[in-house]
């Protein structure tokens, strides 16, 4: 596996997309052929899942260069496997397809997100170089330290003003734009920064806050409006505590548009009946809106508002473009990667406890959503 | 962390629906023509026009001001153009020459197609196998593993990014070591955490539509013969390719706009575009010349398969909430 990568590694950058779609492709094709032979009856087709089952966790590990015994163990489990299998209740073979589509996934969500986060968890109780545990030391050192408790403040400010605003923006401007000539153009405008990265979006904001001294031009536009109203020229970008501010609103650049196109279908949907009845009982608009409008998009508007808090909780790339931190602006998830650069292993796992924990009431309230779902149904 | 999520919050039965007929009546353009009335007054339109040229002036400014010579970008605004009349290409060929001792942008901009691509085409595939099993195979457990999944997307990367670097890099879990370095594994690194990172969102979206293929056509599939490997193959995939194709978008769209990922996974040679002009806009910060040209370049993609498939991508932002 390490040489077929180093070689793959070895090819024109192109030419790898090919290469490695095409051994992806074999594989899955393999698995699905397996797949669809397990259940059929008979010798030959017993002899070949037992072969399965046996060689391709044996092989897998093989090509991972793991230990001799653990590839020997992955064959023996995978013998153990075929004989569970062989004996299910559901018949020969379903045990085998099941695992053949669900195991891929599940192996790499394993390895690749459950497995690591127990890790985080275990090493933010522990020192920098992760052999030794020193308590709650890491997470004393966050709420003591005044960059630290500040950095948490931050992400608390995003989190306070992003989801609101741009929710507010987005549901504003949906019912503008509803039912104008050109809707679909209006939308475009302000949907387009949702396709643009993180990063291309703070370039642009940085260039909109750019300063220049007072006595020459100004390049910025921010700056420019600055001082056509006769002020001076402000470096938005340092001024603490307003530079956060300064960074929020690109994120609420971006998000507006996603408010703005969930909104829009919601708003739609409100049935028309409802509407012209409200009419004919004489309300204006703005009674029609708050009465009818709003109660029928509610759990659309929640929706939004829950996905950017989780979307502002998160943010990281805005922060590292903009200011990377400077002038009291960082955030928890760009500390914990600026804790990570700087080989403090420890306070970096902290770090995105912290922000694992203040995501938990979103994940608990989802987690309750599904369930009511459910009922439901 | 991208600009773009799809909905994957759960709403309920209602307003499902709501949305749905919403989103029928954007699509099909026109409205029904007795209850078409205005609602919204001039002033709305004059808000809504005043909104739409706030949101649209910075892009603009940065577009105009990359076509501009590098002399007048520094000194004069990019409303004077009018005034300061000019254009030029010179940023653009000079700012895909510029980078790092390892890398150009011109190679960034390589790299970024070279790890999306995998990186989009890997975890739909593997999603689209788990999301089969858990719509349509019984096993004892389904629901609690499907909404394990679920909750694992909430899990912030940030949980994971460290010992999954420690596995790849040294081959290690929990310290011990277990399988062989990846070494100098060129892209692998960021195709494998991308194709992780994707699968819980992508599992729970697929399952929505997979499930909703009529059971009948499944029936019928099998009474014909077909295993559930045919099944899948020759029914399910073909039936929900709109939906894996406007997933694919979104996934294309994350992977090419990813900052943290490419920091921790993509070293060196490998760097996509965005860690490139993260770093270029760190130490060449008041270059703007360069700035507005390289960022230029890094949203264009996005911008194409933006216009291009703009239906699909609202749909597929509508998705999680119209459809399952």
């Amino acid at each position: 596996m390490s040489s077929f990568l180093t070689w793959l590694s070895t090819l024109p950058a192109l030419a790898q997309v090919p290469v490695i779609i095409a051994a992806f492709v074999v594989l899955i094709g393999i698995l699905i052929f397996f797949i669809e032979i397990a259940p059929r009856r008979g010798r030959i087709y017993t002899i070949l899942r037992l072969a399965a089952c046996v060689l391709i966790p044996l092989l897998i590990l093989a090509a991972l260069e793991s230990y001799t015994i653990a590839i020997i163990a992955a064959g023996v489990l995978g013998l153990l496997f075929f004989w569970l299998d062989y004996r299910s209740s559901a018949g020969a073979g379903y045990l085998f397809q099941l695992f053949g589509f669900l195991a891929p996934a599940i192996v790499l969500l394993a390895i690749g997100l459950v497995v690591p986060t127990i890790q985080t968890t275990i090493q933010a109780f522990q020192n920098a170089r992760g052999d030794g545990f020193v308590g709650l030391d890491n997470f004393i050192w966050i709420f003591t330290q005044p960059q630290a408790i500040r950095t948490v403040l931050n992400t608390i400010v995003w989190v306070l003003i992003a989801p609101v605003v741009s929710t507010i923006a987005g549901l504003a401007y949906a019912v503008f734009i509803d039912k104008s000539r050109g809707e679909k153009y209006f939308k475009i405008l302000v949907f387009m920064p949702m396709a643009i990265s993180f990063v291309g979006a703070s370039i642009i904001w940085r260039f909109v806050y750019t300063a220049r001294p007072a006595d020459q031009e100004q390049i910025g536009l921010l700056n420019q409006i600055v001082v056509w109203f006769g002020g001076q020229p402000v470096t938005f970008l340092s001024a603490d505590p307003w530079n956060t501010l300064a960074l929020i609103v690109v994120l609420i650049w971006v998000q507006t548009g996603f408010a703005m196109v969930v909104l829009s279908a919601a708003i739609k949907g409100v049935p028309a009946e409802q509407m012209e009845a409200a009419e004919l009982d004489g309300t204006n608009a703005w009674q029609r809106f708050i009465n009818v409008t709003v109660p029928g998009i509610r759990s659309s508007l929640v929706v939004v508002l829950t996905t950017i808090s989780i979307a502002s909780l998160k943010v990281f790339d805005i922060v590292r473009t903009m200011t990377a931190g400077a002038n009291n602006t960082s955030v928890i998830a760009n500390e914990m990667y600026t804790q990570f650069k700087n080989f403090e292993q420890g306070r970096s796992a902290a770090f995105a406890v912290v922000l694992f924990l203040l995501v938990m009431p979103i994940v608990i309230y989802n987690a309750r959503q599904i369930k009511k779902q459910r009922e439901i149904r | 962390m991208s600009a773009v999520t799809p909905i994957d919050l759960p709403v309920d039965e209602d307003q499902k629906k709501t949305l749905a007929r919403g989103e029928r009546r954007v699509e099909s353009g026109g409205f029904a023509k007795g209850t078409k009335r205005r609602l919204t007054s001039r002033g709305a339109t004059i808000a809504a026009l005043v909104i739409a040229i706030l949101w649209t002036i910075p892009t603009f400014g940065l577009f105009v001001s990359s076509f501009r010579p590098a002399n007048e970008v520094r000194t004069t605004g990019w409303w004077t153009i009018l005034s300061n009349w000019g254009f030029t290409i010179d940023n653009y060929t000079t700012v895909l020459q510029s980078g790092n001792s390892q890398l150009t942008l011109a190679g960034a901009f390589i790299n970024s197609i070279a790890i999306t691509l995998p990186a989009t085409a890997i975890p739909l595939v593997i999603a689209s196998l788990a999301a089969y099993a858990f719509a349509w195979m019984d096993f004892r457990g389904k629901n609690m593993l499907f909404i394990a999944v679920f909750a694992l997307q909430i899990v912030p990367i940030q949980m994971a990014l460290v010992p999954l670097l420690q596995l790849f890099s040294r081959g290690e879990i929990f310290g011990f070591p277990v399988i062989a370095a990846f070494g100098q594994a060129g892209y692998a690194q960021v195709w494998i955490a991308h194709s992780i990172f994707a699968l819980p969102l992508a599992i729970f979206l697929l399952h929505n539509f997979i499930a909703e293929i009529p059971a009948e056509v499944i029936e019928a599939a099998r009474v014909d013969g077909a295993g559930h490997g045919q099944i899948f193959f020759r029914i399910v995939l073909p039936l929900t390719m709109p939906a894996i194709a406007s997933f694919a978008i979104f996934q294309f769209l994350w992977v090419w706009n990813d900052l943290l990922v490419a920091l921790i996974f993509a070293d060196g040679s490998v760097a996509p575009m965005t860690k490139l002009l993260a770093e270029i806009t760190g130490s060449r910060g008041q270059d703007w010349h360069l700035l507005t040209a390289g960022a230029f370049i890094s949203i264009l993609v996005p911008l194409i398969v933006f216009f291009s498939l703009q239906r699909y991508f609202v749909r597929g932002l509508l998705a999680g909430s119209t459809k399952g």
